[in-house]
């Protein structure tokens, strides 16, 4: 982990109010793992003060990319960045998805913004392992394919693909999958993966999931993201440190 | 050009420069070595340790205001046994002045801690946290209580040689008088100020946004109101006084030693840059030089009003 300047090559919008930056950092690109994250500081003035985390999208030779929304000032900064604009980079953050484990199938279940970390996971698991991918959203607009591949779609208004949440997609698509050698990877809402967490436990599917807190630095000092483990209830986990991707068997969600 | 003298001294404790990292703000130093030499560092200042282990609030912790945050931890911390168990060992591996932070709910545990911790060499000072907002046993109760933080002073005292340092609470009308108490009772010196009581409501579900609803507010919004604070003790009471709140860049710990600071604290910066301290010693040398200062100490207290 260390702080670098990187510069933006350019900024996509790839969807209503969801961005895709690409950004020159070789020093990044060569070490960050899928399901790691980097702590952006989108300028130096004292507002917005604190870094804003992002997990990786994807890694293509020398270039990192990010996948955001414009939730508030930091996010509309960082859109708002020219080509050739540097960005201050704390990274890489975090323990990513054991993708090296012995499963034939990867699951992969996004809920919404959540599908930002796949785009790498699906780049890194390709001709290695099969994909089937969930992915789904309130409605159409939250539905993001960027980067997927072999996906299956949802909403929860039925405006595109199955009408319902993720995970009944995926309950509904079970006959698909082997259970024994498949390995789920999640990331969305909390409450998407509360119920996913549910599902993968009761359907004996073994399931990582990339969770989310508010947090000041990523790195361990501030202690500002606990996460309630299943092991130690007299510890919290951190999620900067010790997640974000956690086995769901880990952690209360 | 001859070299600047950057050292400073908070009572009997000599620093190599004025900038120490705020408890709270660099855990037990292990993370943040990985982006500072802490051997440039005047001194470090440990997460504030209770005499057990405490496992803090539930999420969240942490938000966002305009130039600040809000935190409330909730003291999170592995306790004194543990910290001299697991964590004085890679602590002992630097050449930096370690103060321990102690936080408690009694009297007796802050003294309690302080006898375990002192026949510890590593450690230089103490700096008892009295006002940590975020507790609901202790903290401000302590510090927003003239006779408590004097008890507190005179019985910890009692307990070290060592230099004692009490953090001092801005939620109080006059801080001086508590640094009076604290001089009264033996401390050593003060540091001021710890983090501001606030809190943060969401318009549409209307509750708060963080668990402990009131959280301490930290960073650059905070820093006009520690100057004044600084400022008061310095007119008031004759005792050494750290300076902290909201310092982002060397012109700010200047702006602190003039109005009365002998060294400073830097707190939420470490989260956005952790890097930035070690490099604010060169800075303040380079003042020093373009203003043809010899010794930084000189600063302290030299306001002109």
């Amino acid at each position: 982990m260390f702080i670098i300047n990187s510069s933006v090559i350019e900024t996509k919008q790839v969807h209503e109010n969801i961005f895709i930056q690409k950004i020159h950092s070789p020093e990044i690109a060569e070490i960050i793992k899928p399901g790691q994250f980097l702590n952006i500081r989108v300028s130096e003035a004292t507002f917005p003060l604190l870094r804003r985390p992002f997990s990786i999208c994807d890694v293509e030779g020398e270039n990192i990319y990010l996948m955001f929304n414009i939730l508030g000032e930091g996010t509309r900064i960082l859109a708002r960045k020219n080509p050739g604009e540097l960005i201050d980079i704390l990274g890489p953050l975090g323990n990513g998805f054991k993708l090296d484990d012995d499963f034939k199938s990867a699951i992969i279940v996004a809920g919404g913004l959540g599908a930002a970390p796949f785009p790498f996971v699906t780049r890194s698991l390709k001709n290695k392992k099969e994909i089937l991918t969930f992915v789904g959203g309130r409605t159409k607009q939250d539905v993001i394919t960027y980067g997927m591949e072999n996906y299956i779609l949802s909403s929860d208004d039925g405006s595109i693909g199955f009408n319902g949440n993720v995970v009944q997609s995926l309950e509904r698509n079970l006959d698909k999958i082997d259970i024994a050698s498949s390995k789920v990877f999640g990331c969305g809402p909390n409450a998407m993966l509360r119920v996913l967490k549910d599902y993968c436990i009761n359907n004996n599917l073994d399931c990582e999931v990339s969770t989310e807190c508010a947090m000041a630095c990523g790195f361990g000092i501030c202690q500002g993201c606990p996460i309630e483990s299943t092991s130690n209830t007299d510890k919290y986990l951190l999620v900067c440190k010790d997640g974000p991707v956690f086995n769901v068997k880990d952690v209360v969600i | 050009m001859s070299k600047v003298d950057l050292a400073v001294k908070i009572g009997s404790l000599k620093l190599r420069n004025p900038i120490m990292l705020a408890s709270g703000t660099v855990g037990y130093g292990n993370e943040i070595s990985e982006f500072s030499d802490l051997n440039k560092l005047g001194a470090i200042v440990t997460k504030s340790l209770s005499l057990k282990p405490r496992k803090g609030n539930p999420p969240q912790r942490i938000v966002e205001t305009p130039a600040g945050m809000l935190n409330a931890i909730g003291l999170a911390n592995v306790g004194v046994e543990e910290f001299l168990k697991d964590k004085i060992p890679f602590l002992k591996k630097f050449d930096v002045p370690l103060i321990c932070n102690i936080a408690a709910s009694t009297i007796e545990e802050y003294v309690e801690c302080t006898r375990l911790l002192d026949g510890e060499e590593t450690i230089k000072a103490f700096e008892i946290n009295v006002s940590c907002p975020n507790v609901k046993d202790g903290g401000l109760q302590f510090g927003n209580d003239k006779n408590a933080v004097g008890l507190v002073t005179s019985k910890v005292r009692a307990a070290t040689n060592k230099p004692l340092i009490i953090k001092l609470s801005p939620n109080v009308s006059y801080i001086s008088e508590f640094a009076q108490v604290v001089k009264d009772e033996g401390g050593d010196a003060v540091s001021a100020i710890n983090t501001l009581v606030g809190t943060a409501f969401n318009i549409f579900t209307r509750k708060p946004k963080i668990f402990n609803v009131n959280g301490g507010l930290s960073g650059p919004a905070i820093k006009p109101v520690a100057l004044a604070k600084v400022l008061e003790i310095s007119q008031k009471v004759d005792i050494p006084i750290i300076g902290i709140g909201g310092i982002m860049n060397w012109k700010d710990v200047i702006e602190f030693m003039i109005v009365g600071s002998v060294a400073v604290q830097i707190g939420t910066l470490n989260f956005i840059d952790p890097t930035a301290p070690e490099k604010m010693i060169k800075e303040l040398e380079d003042y020093c030089i373009n203003n043809k200062i010899s010794k930084l100490s000189e600063l302290t207290a030299s306001y002109v009003i």
